[in-house]
């Protein structure tokens, strides 16, 4: 069930691969598609759609054992891949419990952290969010002003904000990213601990099928146990966001792929003049284009994919295919809109959809520009930013 | 209890349009084409699974096995089987043109000899040639009951004997078989409380659906582990002679005409009475 395919990439994919990506496309099909225009004006993340996550394994789909798949980069990309053919609010939701909440647990938690919380989070039975960004601290996440001090009797109080937190109102757990004694920590928060609370952040024209919130710690005491053990220090957080941005390179291709398909499928429809828009040349540049890019970030990803299994890749590899493949499904999306005309910006296309959702991951995990800086910095030595 | 589930590949429905025929018109031509499960197959495939597990704790109280004939790479239609819960499958390896009914049904019958399975389940017919023959012809070649068209089965005897119950256009049919014997299905078989093995709960409903369960990724992962064996025609003793003869594919005339919209029903109707002159 390849849809666009250009350079055969379906041959370079192992069979359970290709089962991944045919069976979540189904369930999307299935269970997204018909539902998500509604969640998207509606502002509501469809939640009746978590247990299902779970029972597919999409929830920590690439970790290991605690009730996990143990997928592969690849096979969990194209998951992903999926899910954001869908919208890109639905793979967020995935990617924020594997990536960022499941993932940190596996990687630096104790064995008793996990078994508290791994198993439940893989059947979504308890639902995470992650807090790094700060009101005033995006970009420059180092400079986060919120706090943990250790308390006498053992334990920890925790005071400070966290801003655009994906399923912060859903969240069961929050893992909120602090400084004790000047380094950052993780600490595993309960979100029906004393002093937190979540507050929605509603009115936003993006990503509206997915839950975006504040947090405020005042107060919070957790116990000792609440503590990440395995790491401290910016590794911690930074290592998160290359998960996450991993399974973003593969969703944007998702997106890119929902936008020109519909385009493609609408301009051979729709006549003006004497034939079918899709017969004219500059509706045929666009198409040109948007395929060229398609393939190439189904090149790239696959190949990040391939160097991520074997344990070679870079975070800086990750920064150019996240930087590349948002940049060019965002540009693909502004095509098949125009490609769609008046059309385009309904919601019974999933164009505007994409296009909206688009400018957040644009700008979430890594700014483009950030990205670029990032890129930058590998290839001279030389810091653009303090 | 154990059931053999015949599955097939055909090109993907819902691609249908990228179906060719070969220049001489006497077969479809594979290139380019996407497979999937003949989705009457996944329907019977889906009722054996139910009928050999608690479908509430999704624990495994029998086994299913599955059966394709094919090219090599038709051994991905077994996997996508494997990863919704079938226990190993069995590949009998052959080009495409050598196969009918006929054959199907010998080589099937075949492997009944060696499996032994309580029941065979076939889908109705596939959605490429649409022939609706081999399950039929397999039940008379072995001798053993068959109850075509099943909308419910339910055993209480760990599949020793089975009440189908089947639609018809008056009504319904409500049969006793014992096995070992072949079912196909209808689509009502998906229906949330449709099968009854006796083991899974009696107030179990299954999800509404239109086809098989997916494939969870954990499912994929079990299934690349488990057993699928190849074997060949001559393996089975069966001979590639087909009864049928293809003569002549047509795919059907391209659409013609545009699409008009019309403002009211007045209109519909006095469009349709002297523009396609139909009324």
């Amino acid at each position: 069930m390849a849809l666009v395919d250009y350079y055969a990439i379906e041959e370079e994919l192992h069979e359970d691969e290709r089962l991944v990506r045919d069976n979540v496309r189904r369930f999307v099909e299935a269970k997204v598609m018909p539902i998500i225009a509604r969640h998207y004006q509606d502002g509501t993340f469809p939640e009746d759609l978590v247990p299902q996550f779970a029972e597919l394994g999409l929830l920590g789909a690439n970790l290991e054992g605690y009730g996990c798949a143990g997928m592969g980069d690849v096979a969990y990309g194209l998951a992903m891949q999926e899910l954001e053919r869908g919208d890109s609010g639905v793979r967020s939701f995935c990617s924020v419990q594997g990536s960022l909440c499941m993932y940190p647990i596996h990687a630096f938690g104790s064995e008793a952290q996990k078994e508290r919380y791994l198993p439940g989070m893989a059947e979504g039975k308890i639902i995470g969010c992650f807090g790094l960004t700060e009101p005033d601290f995006g970009s420059n996440p180092t400079g986060m002003l919120t706090k943990a001090e250790r308390l006498p009797g053992g334990g920890f109080r925790i005071n400070g904000t966290k801003r655009w937190i994906t399923n912060g109102n859903l969240a069961h757990v929050a893992i909120i990213w602090a400084k004790l004694d000047g380094r950052v920590h993780g600490f595993l928060v309960p979100t029906e601990t004393k002093g937190f609370t979540a507050q929605k952040i509603d009115d936003k024209w993006s990503l509206r099928a997915s839950v975006t919130s504040e947090l405020i710690l005042e107060d919070v005491e957790v116990d000792e146990d609440a503590l990440l053990p395995g790491v401290a220090g910016m590794r911690g957080p930074l290592s998160c966001l290359s998960q996450a941005r991993y399974g973003i390179c593969w969703g944007a291709i998702g997106a890119a792929i929902g936008c020109y398909e519909t385009a493609v499928s609408y301009a051979k429809d729709r006549v003006q003049f004497s034939k079918p828009i899709a017969g004219y040349q500059l509706v045929q540049a666009k198409f040109a284009h948007m395929l060229t890019e398609i393939t190439k970030a189904q090149c790239l990803t696959l190949r990040l994919g391939r160097l991520k299994e074997s344990g070679k890749y870079r975070p800086q590899q990750i920064s150019l295919a996240k930087r590349n493949n948002v940049h060019h499904a965002l540009e693909i999306a502004r095509m098949a809109r125009d490609v769609l005309g008046g059309n385009g910006i309904m919601y019974e296309y999933p164009i505007g959809r994409h296009m909206m959702n688009l400018e957040t991951v644009y700008t979430y995990e890594g700014t483009h520009d950030i990205h670029t800086l990032i890129l930058g910095q590998d290839i001279t030595g030389i810091p653009a930013f303090d | 209890m154990k059931i053999l589930v015949p599955v097939k590949r055909v090109a993907d429905p819902d691609n249908a349009n990228k179906v060719k025929v070969s220049g001489d018109g006497t077969k479809v031509t594979s290139d380019g084409l996407e497979w999937k499960m003949n989705p009457f197959d996944e329907w019977s495939l889906e009722a054996a699974l139910r009928l050999t597990e608690n479908g509430s704790s999704k624990d495994r109280v029998g086994e299913v096995v599955l059966v394709s004939i094919g090219p090599k790479d038709a051994v991905q239609t077994i996997r996508q089987g494997l990863a919704m819960g079938a226990e190993r499958g069995i590949l009998v390896e052959s080009d495409d043109d050598s196969l009918d009914s006929h054959v199907v049904a010998q080589v099937i019958a075949a492997i009944a000899a060696e499996e032994k399975p309580d029941v065979i389940f076939f889908g109705k017919q596939s959605a490429d040639g649409d022939s609706n023959v081999a399950g039929t012809k397999l039940a008379e070649m072995l001798d053993w009951p068959l109850v075509n068209y099943a909308m419910a089965i339910s055993t209480d005897d760990e599949g020793k004997s089975f009440t189908v119950k089947r639609e018809l256009d008056v009504g319904q049919q409500t049969l006793k078989v014992q096995s070992p014997c072949v079912f196909t299905s209808s689509d009502r078989i998906l229906q949330p409380e449709s099968v009854k093995n006796g083991v899974t709960p009696a107030d179990f409903a299954y999800p509404e659906s239109e086809g098989g369960r997916y494939a969870s990724l954990k499912g994929i992962m079990k299934a690349k582990k488990k057993p699928v064996d190849e074997k060949s025609l001559a393996d089975l003793g069966v001979e590639a002679k087909r009864v049928n003869e293809y003569v002549k594919f047509d795919l059907p005339p391209a659409r013609s005409g545009s699409t008009t919209f019309v403002e009211s029903v007045e209109e519909l109707v006095q469009k349709l009475h002297s523009d396609a002159k139909v009324l």
